[in-house]
């Protein structure tokens, strides 16, 4: 910008500052210019005549109401000498002073444009209005746009924007654009009275300037007038930091380049709209050649930045004055985007956007943005980003695992009376399968050595806790994994405690078949037959389990005594097939768990020569899944919910019935919350979908983990498993029936609840009705129950539930 | 609680009198509960909003203290807050309200002592008088007895006190299992623990000596209680509390089936509560209910529950001297119409005159709740009878929807 026009304009400046005076003095100028003219003409008495009231006026002007001075005057000029004609009466000289400061610059440096002057006529009568209404609250808005005929408040602005909540204006401090009720004549005094926001008007006007500078855009004249423009914006964008107080030495100069950019350029400040519009109608990449000074340089390719934006950005966010420049050079959407993806403020003010009202924080980013359009685009796109749905690869789970070609799963549970070797058992197993490596063993067998331990070494390998491994007992179940030639097997490994049968509950329910370990010790058999052998047996009957094995362990503590083996093969088979095993279903094993005998290799003692029957590996192989429901609605029970790095609401399980995939929506009962599938681990390994009877790891999306508890049903959201507090159960009683507590185990879920009713004594062949109410239900028979729980439990006909009462198993049956 | 006129006692009663009763500690209004039945009359203190219309049509409303007697048409009782809300009809007249307006008084404990006045509508029955028997008995044993029954990830604050059980709080915590690494498992543990310990302190006034629970009862299956203790101890080591420290160090741990409400019966006849609470009532009703269950299992025809089977019992005269116990729930009085409580009034009088023993239970007892589960009543007979409950068959099929339990 030139200098000399800069002089100029602060010329300008001044001259219109004085005029502020007079037009606050002008209604009390003229009352005493009244009562002058009264009493001049009093004073003059008879001359009064010879002389015009213009004239008085011009002398009681002249001398500033002093009405003897004025009288002294006109006598002297008037009366006694016959006067040429009086000039400029006083009281239109303020008027005559009227020239609006806008229209004054812009007499001067518009001439090639006459539109301008409307346009900024127009501007400056809003901004005028906007200062008189808002002065309080909307300081920002007129430091930069400020008008030349007012002075620029003095209080630096940090200070004037110490209360302002920057980027999240509230509504009520939001500037009302007032149009002016007369356009120019009163321009100082108008009040900000309550008309409505002029957004259509300054609209049309941005969009009519628009067209005015298309249409001469080739004209040179003009060319340069947008370059001033441009550097006008420049330094209007800096112009607040002329009211910083480490301004110094720049102000005066930038305040002149202000004045300038005022009577130039009508910065709306509240309608970032019609100023981007007027912005991209600008060619910004011409700048260069007109900026002058580098430092300008770059901050000229910025768009016109809001007031908002320029106290914001000026100096205390470098950063953000850098993303500024991206944007608005239209360079990388996806830097707008990346940036704005997280805040939740900037999705809400898109939405407003759309809806065409005016954000009231976006004005800093959208008065950045050189094409609104594509901003509003960037944010829908932002919308979605943010709720990404896993995608559905839509497969044909059940096509997809009949063409599989994946070994044949199944699960076991090991189950049998504390103490019997269970764990030690599957440690042996896994690691004669390779599984474990022997360092960890030995290991582990130096760790139980120092807290003398050393024979629970190999449990070790499945019991983890350190409670498990200090108290020598299973508490939970383990799972683990290993695979033979034909099949891919799942250990869970059950407690034998009587305290954990819930836990050993919740494996039974997941497994296709059992081994049941016997320790055949002297004493420990028999007092493991009327312990947890028996009801672990009952358990596994009436969870469904159909395949039992037999391993009888320790038999090297009776020198392999095939004796005992028989006896214990005659007792527990006998138990077995009375409990309702098929004796097809029951194969025995005689093994030592610690030492790995007929386990995976066949014995090389001698004193078990009398064994040829296959080993427990290879009964383990000849045992068949059971058929897989996996047409049915989808049935995921949960077992364990845990946080991972993939998902807060992690859960295993078993796929009970139905299938699923990646990506489908989900519903998880009886929280009745939505949840996605974010990602499926079966057998530990990542996979595109699960079928019944897989064990399976998920990682839910979309859900809080609160609702997501172990026991929980993970199903169908079309078909949902219906959830109730009481239920109708087909029971077999194993213990006395009556009206009382008992606790109801269904998997993992472990519920208080109590026998309501017992409706009738069903026949055990017929399922007729033997007797209706009965008072009692004794061991062995079978009877409809019902049963009320405490809360609400997703429950569904032909599942499998237990009931316990007092630390023993009562009733199992199917529920109806 | 006590009488008003300290002339008064139970056996003094005329039957359609009016009794004053003076509430003195928060569980009293228990016994109010137990002693307001549907239809009573109750006098007592209580405010009324009263709207008010100036001349100008302007409404205002003022909250009035004055001495209104309501016909009972509802009580709720609020355990935690101990307050006992007496809803019905105003019969008496008075400045502010008209008679027949509905009116909901509401007695708690405060420092002053709270005078009310109640007239049976039915005269002071048996029953009546046994239960104002033992709201104003002073009981020896009014000690608290705080119990914790727990299992992995749940855990049941309960409080025991000479007439109900409490559940203060109930603990839910996931404790992520095996699968996810060993130290997570073991820090949610000890999270779990934390969440409990906080809602003992919470419910414990450790400020005040009468505040602190003569005993503290840890139950649980596995080890959960045993590790809880330590956990406790250690805790109160770290912050050098010495009372909780103390209740550590005493606390009893106890072998239970599992954390729910229900396993509380097996903490209440464990040796170690039964130390400390012995001949309480609730001990005695815990041991009764565990003889019922005891006896029923024998099935010998000695035992027997229901409405019909156990009124029988009672006409033949099976209900009598020589181990008769006749069990029923307090609640069966309470809200019952005329001709019920009247039937089950006669029942109990007729148990009393043949040399029977009566206990009336509550269900806020956990012996209560599963006497609830039997009907609400049951009885242990002198002599076997059997086929008592043939006849109901017959009565049920004529009678379809009439609950025997």
């Amino acid at each position: 910008m030139s200098r000399h026009r800069a002089i100029r304009n602060l010329d300008y400046e001044e001259v219109l500052d004085e005029y502020e005076v007079d037009l606050q003095e002008e209604e009390e100028n003229r009352l005493l210019m009244e009562q002058g003219v009264v009493d001049v003409r009093s004073a003059l008495d008879t001359e009064a005549s010879k002389v015009t009231k213009e004239q008085i006026e011009e002398a009681l002007w002249h001398y500033y109401f002093d009405v003897d001075k004025s009288v002294t005057y006109l006598t002297n000029k008037f009366i006694n000498r016959p006067a040429p004609k009086a000039p400029k009466p006083a009281t239109q000289k303020p008027t005559g002073k009227y020239l609006t400061p806008a229209t004054a610059t812009i007499s001067c440096e518009f001439e090639d444009s006459s539109d301008w002057a409307e346009n900024n006529r127009h501007g400056l009568g809003g901004r005028c209005s906007s200062q008189t209404g808002s002065r309080q609250d909307d300081v920002g808005f007129w430091v930069s746009g400020s008008c030349p005929s007012y002075p620029l408040p003095q209080a630096s602005l940090p200070a004037l924007f110490h209360d302002m909540p920057w980027g999240n204006i509230p509504k009520d401090r939001e500037s009302v654009l007032i149009p002016p009720v007369v356009p120019r004549s009163r321009c100082g005094l108008l009040g900000g009275t309550g008309a409505a926001p002029k957004m259509t008007k300054l609209q049309a006007l941005a969009a009519a300037r628009k067209k005015k500078a298309q249409e001469k855009s080739s004209e040179q004249e003009v060319e340069q007038t947008r370059a001033q423009m441009t550097g006008l914006s420049v330094n209007s964008s800096s112009t607040e930091k002329e009211n910083m107080p480490l301004s110094g030495a720049f102000s005066k100069r930038l305040k002149t380049s202000s004045s300038t950019a005022q009577g130039r350029v009508p910065i709306i400040p509240t309608e970032p709209r019609s100023e981007s519009e007027q912005q991209s109608a600008n060619p910004i990449t011409k700048e260069p050649e007109v900026v002058e000074e580098p430092a300008q340089a770059r901050p000229v390719k910025k768009a016109q930045p809001s007031a908002f934006a320029q106290t914001l950005f000026s100096s205390h966010t470098p950063t953000i004055t850098i993303r500024q420049d991206v944007v608005t050079l239209g360079l990388a959407p996806s830097v707008l985007e990346a940036f704005s993806k997280p805040s939740p403020d900037d999705i809400v003010l898109a939405a407003q956007a759309k809806a065409g009202k005016k954000p009231p924080a976006g004005q800093s980013k959208k008065s950045k943005s050189s094409n609104t359009d594509s901003l509003s685009s960037s944010v829908s796109e932002l919308k979605i980003d943010d709720t990404p749905l896993p995608k559905s690869r839509n497969i044909n789970v059940l096509s997809e695992f009949e063409k599989s070609t994946k070994k044949k799963s199944a699960s076991f549970v090991v189950v049998g009376h504390v103490d019997a070797g269970k764990s030690t058992m599957m440690g042996r197993l896994l690691l004669d399968l390779g599984v474990v490596d022997q360092r960890t063993v030995e290991k582990l067998r130096k760790e139980a050595h120092t807290i003398g331990k050393s024979s629970f070494a190999l449990a070790w390998v499945l019991d983890q806790g350190s409670e498990e491994r200090t108290r020598g007992v299973t508490i939970d179940i383990a799972t683990n994994r290993f695979e033979t030639e034909t099949t891919a097997f799942t250990i869970l490994d059950a407690p034998g405690h009587r305290d954990f049968i819930p836990n050993m509950i919740a494996g039974a329910s997941q497994a296709d078949f059992a081994v049941l370990v016997i320790d055949a010790s002297t004493g420990a058999f028999e007092s493991g037959l009327k312990g947890q052998t028996k009801e672990h047996s009952l358990l596994l009957r009436s969870m469904g389990v159909a395949r039992i094995i037999v391993a009888v362990n320790k038999l090297d503590m009776v020198n392999w005594s095939q004796e005992r083996f028989d006896e214990i093969k005659n007792q527990v088979s006998g138990f077995l097939s009375a409990t309702g095993f098929q004796k097809m279903n029951i194969a025995f094993v005689p093994v030592s768990g610690l030492h790995g005998d007929n386990m995976v290799k066949r014995s090389e003692n001698p004193a078990v020569g009398w064994y040829t029957g296959p080993t427990l590996i290879e009964e383990l192989e000849r045992s068949e899944p059971s058929a897989r429901a996996t047409k049915k609605p989808l049935r995921v029970n949960i077992s364990e919910v845990f946080r991972t790095q993939q998902s807060q609401a992690t859960v295993s399980g078993r796929v009970d019935a139905g299938s699923l995939q990646m990506g489908d929506a989900v519903l998880v009962q009886p929280a009745t919350e939505k949840a996605f599938i974010k990602s499926i681990l079966v057998d530990e390994a990542p996979a595109d979908w699960a079928v019944a009877g897989q064990s399976v790891v998920l990682h839910l999306s979309h859900i809080d983990p609160m609702h997501v508890k172990s026991g929980d049903i993970i199903c169908d959201p079309n078909k949902p498993i219906p959830k109730d507090k009481t239920f109708t159960l087909k029971a077999l009683a194993f213990d006395f029936l009556m009206p009382m507590q008992v606790d109801v185990h269904r998997g993992r879920l472990h519920s208080a609840g109590k026998i309501i009713a017992m409706p009738a004594l069903l026949d055990k062949t017929t399922g007729g009705v033997k007797k209706k109410n009965p008072r009692l239900v004794k061991p062995g028979e079978v009877a409809r129950v019902r049963v009320e729980l405490d809360d609400q439990v997703p429950l569904e006909a032909g599942q499998r539930v237990v009931l316990r009462s007092g630390g023993e198993t009562i009733a199992a049956g199917l529920l109806e | 609680m006590r009488f008003a006129s300290p002339r008064q006692t139970v056996a003094s009663i005329d039957e359609t009198e009016g009794v004053g009763l003076i509430i003195t500690e928060p569980e009293d209004l228990w016994h109010a509960n137990n002693l307001i039945a549907i239809g009573d009359t109750v006098y007592a203190p209580t405010n009324r909003k009263v709207a008010t219309e100036t001349l100008t049509g302007s409404t205002f409303t003022q909250k009035v203290r004055i001495e209104l007697a309501v016909k009972v048409t509802d009580t709720s009782f609020d355990p935690r807050a101990s307050e006992l809300r007496v809803a019905g009809t105003i019969v008496n007249e008075n400045e502010i309200a008209a008679v027949g307006q509905y009116h909901t008084i509401t007695l708690k404990h405060t420092d002053r002592d709270i005078k009310f006045t109640i007239w049976k509508e039915q005269g002071w029955d048996s029953v009546a008088r046994a239960l104002l028997a033992e709201a104003v008995s002073e009981t020896a044993n009014k000690d608290v007895v705080f119990a914790v029954v727990m299992q992995e990830g749940m855990a049941n604050l309960c409080l025991i006190t000479e007439s109900r059980t409490l559940v203060k709080q109930r603990i839910e915590h996931t404790i992520p299992k095996k699968r996810s690494s060993r130290k997570e498992a073991e820090g949610g543990m000890s999270d779990f623990y934390g969440k409990i310990l906080s809602a003992i302190l919470s419910a414990i006034d450790f400020n005040e000596r009468s505040g602190i629970p003569k005993q503290l009862l840890l139950a649980s299956p596995g080890f959960v209680a045993h590790n809880f203790r330590d956990y406790m101890k250690e805790y109160a080591e770290k912050k050098a509390n010495k009372p909780l420290a103390r209740l550590a160090t005493e606390a009893a741990v106890i072998h239970t089936s599992t954390g729910h409400v229900h396993s509380l019966n097996e903490v209440l006849k464990s040796p170690e509560a039964q130390r400390t609470m012995r001949d309480s009532k609730f001990t005695n009703e815990t041991k009764l209910m565990d003889n019922f269950y005891q006896k029923l299992r024998q099935d010998d025809g000695r035992a027997w529950y229901g409405v019909q089977p156990v009124a029988k019992a009672i006409r033949e005269g099976a209900v009598g001297r020589g181990g008769g116990v006749l069990m029923v729930n307090s609640a069966f009085f309470k809200s019952m119409d005329v001709a019920e409580r009247q039937k089950y009034v006669a029942l109990v009088d007729k148990v009393r005159e043949d040399g029977g023993d009566v206990r009336l239970l509550s269900s806020d007892h956990e012996s209560g709740q599963r006497l609830d589960a039997l009907g609400g009543i049951c009885a242990l007979l002198t002599y076997p009878l059997h086929d008592l409950d043939e006849e109901d068959e017959e009565e049920d099929a004529s009678a379809a929807g009439t609950t025997i339990i």
